[in-house]
Order: C-alpha cells, then sequence, then structure tokens
C-alpha cells in the first residue's frame, strides 16, 4: 500500500487518476455541502444521468472524443435537466420525489438511446462513449487533469467569494431575498457550480455514482462539525481522501476499477462517521444513553435509601423491602451506590455519607421545583438536569 | 441592498407612513388569498395583523416584501418603492420556516441580519460579531451564543431571529407570528423588544393569532380575511362586530 503511494509521484497513469479522482472529490464535497444543505442532492442524481445524452449528442454533433467537448456537452445537459426539474417543482403539482424518478430516468433512457444509436453506427470512433456510464479513471491524462482543475478551481474560487451569500441562501432563501440579494439567481448559480463537479467527475465515476461523490463527503462531514465553514473543508479533505485511495486501491490489482473503489472509499468513511463521530455519532449516543440510565437508576435507588436512612433504618433487608426486590439485588444498589461515594459501611451498618446526603438532597430539590418552573416557563423541558 | 436612504425631509409637512399598501391582490392559482387589500401603517407604532387560519396574514407581509409575486397592487415603503427603501426593513420569518439542524450557531444567525448592509462578497468581521452579540443581550441570549441552534429550545429559537432582525437596526419590522409557541421567558423578550422599538420611534408591523392578547399589547390593528375587514387604532377596530366579520358568526369572544 505505501508503495503504491510512492508511486503516486511516480507512475504517470496512477498519478493522474489519483489527481482526477482527488480533485473530483474535493470540488464534489464543498458543493454537495451546500447541495445536501438545500435538499438538492437528489437533483445532483438528476444532472449526473442527464449528462449522458448531452455527451453522447455533444459527439454526435461534433464527432469528437475530445473529454472537454463531450464534458460541456454533459454539462449542458445537465444544467437544463436541473433547471427543468426546478422549473416542473415551481409549477405543478408533482411531488419532488415523483419528479425527480421520472426526469432522471427519462434523460438517462433517453441517453441509453443515442448511446446504442451511436454503437450501431458504422463510425469506428465511437468505441468507449460507453464508459461514462461507470466512469474509466484509466483515460485521465495529464491534460484531462488540468481541464479538471482550471474547472474545479473555478467553481471553489466562486464559492469562496461568495461564501456568505450561499450559506444564507441554503439555511434562510427567503431571509436572503428579504434583504435584497437576487435570491433565484444565486440558487441558479450554486446549481450550475453543482454541475461543474458532476462534469468532473464524469470521466472518473460516470453519471451513474456521481451523486455519490456529491452526498457521500457532506453527509459525512456534518456528523463531525456543527459549523458550515468546517464542514465543508472537511467535506473536501473526505472527498479528496476518497479519490487517493480509490485511485491506488485500484491500481492495487489487475482489473479493480477505480469509479466504483472510490465511491465506496467515500462510502466507508460515511459509515464510520455515522457510527463514531463525537456528539451525533450513534455509538456514542448509545454509551451517552446507558450512562445516563444507569445514573437516573442510581438516583433513584439513592432518593429510597436517603428515605430510609432518615428513619434511621437503612440495611439491605429494608431496602429489598421498599424497592420490592430480592436482599441479594437490595445489597448489589447498595454497594453500587457505595461506589459512587454516596453510602458507606461502618461495623456492619449501611450509612449515606455526606457527599450521599447532599445529592440526595439537591435531587428532591429539582424534583419538586422543576414541574412547577416548567409550567411558568422560566425553564424549558429540554433545560440539562444538574449531572451527576 | 446597501444605497444609503435619503433622511425624511423636514420640509415635507406630512412624511408619508411606513408602510402604504394600495389594492394588493395575491392569488395562488385561480383563488385569491388577498383580495384588493388597501392598508396604511402609522409611524411608530405596534401595529397587529389578524385573522382566522387562511386569511393571508403572513402572504400579506410576504408579498409587501416582494417575497412572494403580486397579482396586482402597489406597496411604498416610507413613500418609497422597495428597492429604495429595503435597508429601512427588518423581517422575522415564522420560525418554522427554516431547518433548525443547520450547521451554525445562534451568534452566526444573527449575524446574517447584517449581510444586507455588508453588501456582496465582504464577510462578516469581529465588528459585525460584537454587533451581533449585542442583539443577543437585547433578547437575554448571551450565553446561548455559541450554541448550535438546534440544541435552543423553540423560544430560544425565535428570539433568535429577533436578535437577527435587531441587527437589521431597521426603521419598519415585519414579525410573522413570534409570540406563536413561545415559552413565558421569550414572550417577556419579545414584549420588551418591541416596546424598546416603539420607544426608538420604530414601526412594527406582528401577524398575531391570539386575540386575548392584541388589545393589551398593540396600538393598531388589521383584520384580514383576505379582505381587510377593519383597520385602524385598536380601539376603533376590536370589537365584536369587526371580529364576527372576520371571524365568522359563531365566533364567541369575551369582550
Amino acid at each position: 500500500m505505501l508503495e503504491l503511494i510512492s508511486q503516486i509521484f511516480t507512475d504517470y497513469t496512477l498519478r493522474n487518476v489519483a489527481l482526477g479522482a482527488a480533485i473530483l472529490g474535493c470540488v464534489g464535497g464543498v458543493l454537495g455541502s451546500f447541495a445536501t444543505l438545500r435538499r438538492q442532492s437528489l437533483l445532483g442524481d438528476v444532472l449526473a444521468h442527464a449528462a449522458l445524452p448531452g455527451i453522447c449528442l455533444a459527439f454526435l454533433l461534433s464527432g469528437s472524443k475530445v473529454p472537454l467537448v463531450l464534458l460541456v456537452g454533459g454539462g449542458l445537459a445537465g444544467w437544463a435537466a436541473a433547471l427543468l426539474m426546478l422549473t416542473v417543482l415551481r409549477y405543478t403539482r408533482l411531488p419532488e420525489d415523483s419528479a425527480l424518478g421520472v426526469m432522471l430516468s427519462s434523460f438517462f433512457g433517453f441517453g441509453i438511446a443515442l448511446l446504442t444509436f451511436i454503437q450501431h453506427s458504422s463510425d469506428a470512433n465511437q468505441a468507449g462513449l460507453d464508459k461514462f456510464i461507470f466512469g474509466q479513471a484509466a483515460t485521465i491524462v495529464a491534460s484531462d487533469v488540468v481541464t479538471m482543475t482550471v474547472l474545479g478551481g473555478l467553481a471553489l474560487a466562486l464559492v469562496t467569494l461568495l461564501y456568505k451569500e450561499f450559506k444564507l441562501l441554503s439555511f434562510d432563501p427567503e431571509y436572503l431575498s428579504s434583504l435584497g440579494y437576487p435570491t433565484r439567481g444565486l440558487g441558479t448559480l450554486l446549481t450550475s457550480l453543482t454541475v461543474v463537479a458532476v462534469m468532473i467527475g464524469l470521466q472518473t465515476v460516470g453519471v451513474v455514482l456521481m451523486a455519490a461523490m456529491l452526498i457521500a463527503p457532506a453527509a459525512a462531514a456534518r456528523q463531525w462539525t456543527d459549523r458550515l465553514g468546517k464542514m465543508v473543508v472537511l467535506a473536501a479533505l473526505f472527498g479528496a481522501f476518497s479519490g487517493v485511495i480509490g485511485a491506488v486501491l485500484s491500481a492495487s490489482r489487475e482489473n479493480l476499477p477505480t469509479g466504483p473503489l472510490v465511491v465506496l472509499t467515500a462510502s466507508v468513511i460515511v459509515v464510520i462517521s455515522l457510527f463514531f463521530a463525537p456528539l451525533r455519532g450513534l455509538v456514542w449516543q448509545w454509551v451517552r444513553e446507558v450512562r445516563n440510565r444507569k445514573r437516573i437508576r442510581l438516583e433513584r435507588i439513592l432518593l429510597d435509601t436517603h428515605v430510609l436512612h432518615n428513619h434511621g433504618e437503612l440495611s439491605p433487608e429494608t431496602l429489598a423491602l421498599r424497592r420490592r426486590t430480592s436482599l441479594q439485588i437490595a445489597t448489589n444498589e447498595l454497594k453500587q451506590l457505595e461506589t459512587q461515594g454516596w453510602t458507606k459501611q461502618e461495623n456492619a451498618r449501611w450509612l449515606l455519607t455526606p457527599a450521599g446526603h447532599q445529592r440526595a438532597h439537591q435531587l428532591e430539590q429539582e424534583m419538586r421545583v422543576l414541574p412547577r418552573l416548567e409550567a411558568r416557563g422560566v425553564v424549558s423541558p429540554t433545560a440539562k438536569r444538574g449531572g451527576a | 441592498m446597501v444605497q444609503p436612504h435619503p433622511q425624511p425631509s423636514t420640509l415635507n409637512p406630512r412624511p408619508s407612513p411606513p408602510l402604504e399598501v394600495r389594492d394588493l391582490t395575491v392569488a395562488y392559482r385561480e383563488k385569491p388569498v388577498l383580495w384588493d387589500v388597501d392598508l396604511v401603517v402609522p409611524p411608530g407604532q405596534l401595529s397587529a395583523i389578524v385573522g382566522p387560519n387562511g386569511a393571508g396574514k403572513s402572504t400579506l407581509i410576504k408579498a409587501v416584501l416582494g417575497l412572494i409575486p403580486k397579482a396586482s397592487g402597489t406597496v411604498k415603503f416610507f413613500g418609497e418603492d422597495l428597492k429604495a427603501a429595503r435597508s429601512r426593513i427588518g423581517y422575522v420569518p415564522q420560525r418554522g420556516s427554516v431547518d433548525w439542524d443547520f450547521p451554525t450557531s445562534a451568534l452566526d444567525v444573527v449575524v446574517m441580519g447584517l449581510y444586507g448592509r455588508l453588501g456582496w462578497f465582504r464577510r462578516p468581521g469581529k465588528k459585525e460579531h460584537e454587533e451581533a452579540l449585542r442583539c443577543l443581550e437585547q433578547v437575554s441570549m448571551t450565553e446561548f451564543a455559541h450554541r448550535q441552534i438546534s440544541q435552543l429550545s423553540g423560544g430560544q429559537q425565535q428570539r433568535v431571529f429577533l436578535a437577527r432582525a435587531l441587527a437589521q437596526n431597521s426603521d419598519l419590522y415585519f414579525m410573522d407570528e413570534p409570540f406563536a409557541g413561545v415559552d413565558a421567558v421569550t414572550e417577556e423578550a419579545i414584549l420588551r423588544v418591541l416596546h424598546e422599538l416603539k420607544g426608538q420611534g420604530k414601526t412594527v408591523v406582528v401577524v398575531h393569532h391570539d386575540l386575548e392578547t392584541v388589545r393589551d399589547r398593540f396600538d393598531h390593528l388589521t383584520l384580514l380575511n383576505v379582505q381587510v375587514i377593519a383597520s385602524g387604532p385598536i380601539e376603533h377596530t376590536f370589537n365584536e362586530e369587526s371580529l364576527k366579520a372576520t371571524y365568522g358568526e359563531r365566533m364567541a369572544l369575551n369582550l
């Protein structure tokens, strides 16, 4: 693996493929962050699929297979599809998912029809157009990397310049309008930049898997931070990382496709993020829940022991009676409180420690006060209870 | 959005009202949502727009602010068009209109109120953050400045939206249901801000849903149900007759 990574710097093909995939991941991550926050990540899927008929038409009209020509064709078709999609949503009552489904499959179907037509024509030059369906990164040459860098650089520069505007557009477009900004124009621009990201990805991952490069890095990044700026940067890093790792993995063995491996790497990052990211990660949420449940159970027991202690009759027997459990469980519970420093044993008698007293008093206060204050709205019901 | 607005001329004996709406009609498809609305909001007052669900209250605000297209009608702010008066208008949308899981902090949302003044491309800096903090302080939200906005209660979110509008430092404010579903602390904070704004001679137009509190909280009332049923000083408009005309005969009210 390390050897392969070092080959990025020496092997011509691997370097171009890795660079292309990294640029794609970076630009896809940035634009995908905004797309997912605007709830338009599936729009990316539509316009990626719609690129296929565009590529075919560009080939039919120009007769050339120069990547830039095909990419521009694909981009224009994707752009048209995105605008058509947004128009349909604005002026018809079609639900968004239906509109997406219809649009995606009709554009893709049209693309496949054109592709089949081209393949059965006698044009010997046509071979390889079908590579745009799943991508074929190995065909990326240095000039393609330059094209991608220019396109991607342009898109990233615009996002940097208009970061503030795009941020508010994604959070609260109506408010942006009320401030006098041309919200619809800005929205169209941001969608167009997403088209640029798709154009960059056509050679590497192809039209079918492209949406993953928009959604996956952004979804993963969202798990790690609560700030848009950090999310965008993280998504770019995750995307670029997926690109390089995917490229290296595909080079490690014969017949491993780059595009799918890039997407798979990104998906692994998503899964890891979903489970292990601090705050939002499922694992930590689960751990917190278990801890909380344990803490609340112990606090409940403490309140019972407190009552018994005040009557001067704290013992495993009385606790078992009060809590309707067995003697063994009650003894165990007292020992658990002991580990919290709330109870102690003296001459075979159980006592509440000062710390236990204090905590019990505190809990009783909270229980008594909370409902009343809540009713008056002085504290919100979601306000955090004092931690143990 | 960055044009400086001309100061109202002192030679003008009767300055133009903050909001003057003439013949405003808004239609979604075949059905008019607002029909021939005429409305003049007097300066320096707290003005309520009240009416049943679907009466077009929010639509009125949005149409006036140019957020949805008008079928017909004219709207003037301080005698000027929306474009010229934009920097003098603040807006508090309904809390439910945005996704609160957006990755941003309370302070950041308030800074957004300064985007209009900043203009294209310029990023908010230290000065903007300090100003936003002052606005958060006005709604007693200083300690939550750096919280992610989904970790705020509904009332706190409403106060963040209010602080964002305060950052706009406008002369005329539109607030869409600011009292809807908020706790007592927030209610008090909003009322305090409303009175501060009034004290500074600013005009506030509030979409309100609670008839019981209208009389205590507002100076001016517009009863709306697709058309304007009544509009004027609260003591003239808040009566059984116009309320029945707005809400229907079966409306029971303890006046």
